[in-house]
């Protein structure tokens, strides 16, 4: 026994390099993490001072028809935000990576430069920018559409009810397609030509090269976009704020779980924060995603068929 | 609270003691107008100093958005000027409650302030006052003269000569016959809804009778400014849904649109861009002949830290703020906020003379739901925001809007239940 210790020591090295990680983490991510939690536990009485109350606080967000209407509100917007992102970004993303990736093309170093630069752009500028472009006063939009008759088509989308919030999500994946056609695209680049060479020695060329074997060979990459664009989507915010302001109107109808929780902990204008009900937003925004994730680590990817090259 | 007591007896008797060695008292003075900061140390700081010598003033002002929290944290380190500025209402109460503001009902220069415009800054029951009021912003109608003339338009004074005017923009078609979008959601509550409502309601009675209770938001003369709002989507431009608050500044400024919903904050702004005449109106009456109602909304007050060692030179400061001598620095210099004193003023700028005429001959109030009513949850200035935008964009009834507004308010206003 004492021989075998004194041949194996402790090895002292794994917790000095671990160290450093884990203590930033667990200081600016599970601390506050854990803080959050708690303080949703908690109320401010009258005089200013804090009580614990339980699980009150969720049953007021779920329970109160005001708090809950608007809950469910933001929840339903979030959840359109993300099928939009599924819909749109990431097959174009993936189209862009697959044309990207085909050796003929020219200039291909240059487009995917030109696809990426506004992932890299802030929300603030990109909110900008597209509330001007689609400005019914000054927009280059409805300039553009009338040049090519399509000046009936035009409305102020920003400021409709039924087109505001899609017209939004459509933004953000202009800004983010950028992002799985990079992950998608070093995916198709790391498939052997060893394998690509024997499809077309079985007479497996062109499209149907892809959807039956590059295809296949990259789902694991698609699975991990979608838990990415899953995780980004319920926390956004700033695209909200920035072209529609804390109220995420008209008529909140583009109000997603982070606008809604910035509403509530910051409050605005005359309503006063609630750091309480706030922190409860926000533990149940954590519990969406995290049960998300699981369904996707545990339903999704121990599924998935990896291939060993 | 006898250790503070002993303390603060200490200070006095320190305090005295500098006082008797005739030096110079610096007053610094907390605030988050830093747009005006060459107006105090040119023109406000020497005429004080040159009136009350041994007094020096200090202005050091905070950026406004980090006011609020940059202050209160100065109050609890004990590290606040002697002067602060309060925000109106429920933000500097709170000071107050907290024994950071000092009492000022005795002051004075009180006694030049009417009750509208000291209610942002006393207590519930109005018995205590703990700021000197010190500008407000008039709510109207601000219009491109020189489209009026062309027009052949005159102001209108009363809602339906008010439609005729905005007809005849229209019928005309080289003017979008108003300036306002939805995309932001304030100006249709604040220049829409409390600005033409106080006419329907009849200023400060409506408006108190809603605090009291004896009023509802569903009577009709809270629903009847909405039904005017319902009307105005006719009159905005192509695409109001998503026009924001500098879309439509822009579009007046640059002589497109004859009609600018508004107040007085924008006079010195529109002054420098606007190359065109302009007048304005205050929101038209009822029917000829009525008595008009304007909303005078306080927006600026000073009081006195309630630690600060120079308590007499700040009492002598606050009164100065109530003086005519003040009140025409102060109004000339930023034109558009308007002194609260009942002191004579004499302003050079003729459209702030406009606005500030109308305390003549109308009856003054405050935005509606500022004071007590928006305590709680939901907001109903928040709220009042996004239904007013609604009602003007078309996506709810005046009905539905008073009665969400209502339903709201009681969840939680007990006089209201």
């Amino acid at each position: 026994m004492s021989d075998r210790a004194r041949k194996r020591p402790f090895r002292w090295h794994i917790v000095v390099f671990l160290a450093p990680a884990v203590l930033i983490y667990t200081a600016i991510m599970i601390i506050p993490l854990f803080g959050t939690l708690n303080l949703s536990l908690f109320t401010r009485a009258e005089d200013g001072s804090r009580i614990f109350v339980g699980l009150q606080n969720f049953q007021t967000l779920f329970g109160d028809r005001r708090w809950s209407d608007a809950f469910w509100n933001a929840t339903g917007n979030n959840l359109w935000f993300f099928i939009i992102h599924m819909l749109v970004q990431n097959p174009i993303g993936i189209a862009l990576a697959a044309i990207l990736s085909t050796p003929k093309l020219r200039f291909a170093a240059f487009y995917r430069t030109a696809i990426f630069i506004p992932a890299i752009l802030s929300f603030v500028i990109v909110g900008f920018v597209w509330k001007l472009i689609l400005s019914p006063l000054w927009g280059v939009a409805p300039t553009f559409m009338d040049a090519l008759g399509l000046g009936n088509w035009f409305a102020p989308w920003l400021g409709l009810e039924e087109s505001a919030l899609t017209t939004l999500a459509l933004i953000s994946v202009w800004q983010f397609v950028g992002i799985p056609m990079m992950l998608i695209y070093a995916a198709l680049l790391s498939i052997p030509d060893e394998v690509l060479e024997a499809a077309e020695m079985d007479g497996i060329t062109g499209a149907s090269q892809f959807w039956k074997i590059k295809l296949p060979l990259i789902l694991p990459t698609i699975g991990i976009i979608s838990i990415l664009t899953f995780v980004g989507n319920f926390n956004a915010f700033d695209l909200i704020y920035v072209t529609q302001g804390a109220l995420a109107g008209p008529n909140f109808t583009t109000d997603i779980l982070g606008s809604y929780l910035f509403r509530t902990f910051f409050g605005f204008q005359l309503q006063l924060g609630d750091p309480h009900m706030g922190a409860t937003v926000a533990t149940v925004m954590f519990a969406i995603i995290l049960v998300g994730v699981s369904i996707y680590l545990f339903g999704v990817q121990t599924r998935l068929r990896r291939y060993q090259f | 609270m006898t250790a503070r007591k002993t303390t603060l007896t200490a200070a006095a008797f320190l305090l005295s003691g500098t006082a008797l060695m005739a030096q110079d008292v610096t007053l610094t003075i907390e605030s988050w107008r830093n747009d005006d900061i060459s107006i105090w140390r040119n023109q406000i700081i020497p005429a004080f100093e040159a009136a009350h010598p041994g007094i020096k003033l200090d202005f050091q002002p905070t950026a406004p958005a980090q006011y609020n929290s940059a202050l209160n944290s100065k109050l609890d380190a004990g590290t606040a000027g002697d002067i602060v500025t309060c925000r109106a209402f429920d933000a500097s109460l709170a000071l107050f409650q907290k024994g950071q503001l000092a009492d000022l009902t005795d002051l004075d220069g009180m006694a030049n302030y009417s009750d509208v415009a000291k209610s942002a800054w006393s207590t519930d029951d109005g018995s205590q006052q703990f700021c000197v009021p010190m500008a407000s912003v008039i709510h109207g109608f601000i219009y491109n003269a020189d489209a009026f003339n062309e027009l052949g338009l005159e102001e209108p004074t009363t809602v339906d000569e008010f439609f005729a005017v905005l007809d005849a923009i229209a019928a005309d078609g080289s003017y979008i016959p108003m300036a306002m979008g939805v995309n932001d959601q304030w100006e249709a509550a604040t220049m829409g809804y409390a600005n033409i409502g106080p006419n329907y309601w009849m200023g400060e009675q409506g408006r108190n009778a809603l605090i009291a209770g004896d009023a509802k938001l569903t009577d009709a003369e809270f629903v009847a400014p909405f039904e005017q709002l319902a009307r105005w989507s006719d009159y905005l431009g192509r695409g109001f849904e998503s026009q924001s608050y500098p879309d439509s500044q822009n579009l007046f400024t640059l002589g497109r649109a004859a009609i600018y919903p508004s107040g007085s904050w924008e006079i010195a702004g529109f002054r420098s861009l606007a190359d065109f005449e302009m007048g304005a109106f205050p929101p038209p009456v009822q029917n000829a002949g009525d008595t008009c109602y304007i909303s005078d909304h306080t927006d600026m007050g000073m009081g006195l830290n309630a630690a600060s060692p120079n308590a007499e030179a700040g009492r002598t400061f606050l009164n100065w703020l109530g003086s005519s001598e003040f009140a025409t620095l102060f109004a000339n210099a930023v034109p558009g906020f308007f002194p609260l004193s009942n002191a004579e003023v004499t302003l050079d700028d003729s459209l702030a003379q406009e606005f500030i005429s109308w305390r003549g001959d109308c009856e003054s109030s405050i935005r509606p739901f500022h004071q007590i009513l928006s305590r709680g949850t939901p907001n109903l200035s928040n709220e009042s925001w996004g239904t007013s935008a609604n009602v003007i964009r078309g996506g709810q009834t005046p009905a539905d809007a008073a009665a969400q507004m209502q339903a709201g308010l009681a969840s939680w206003y007990a006089p209201q239940q």
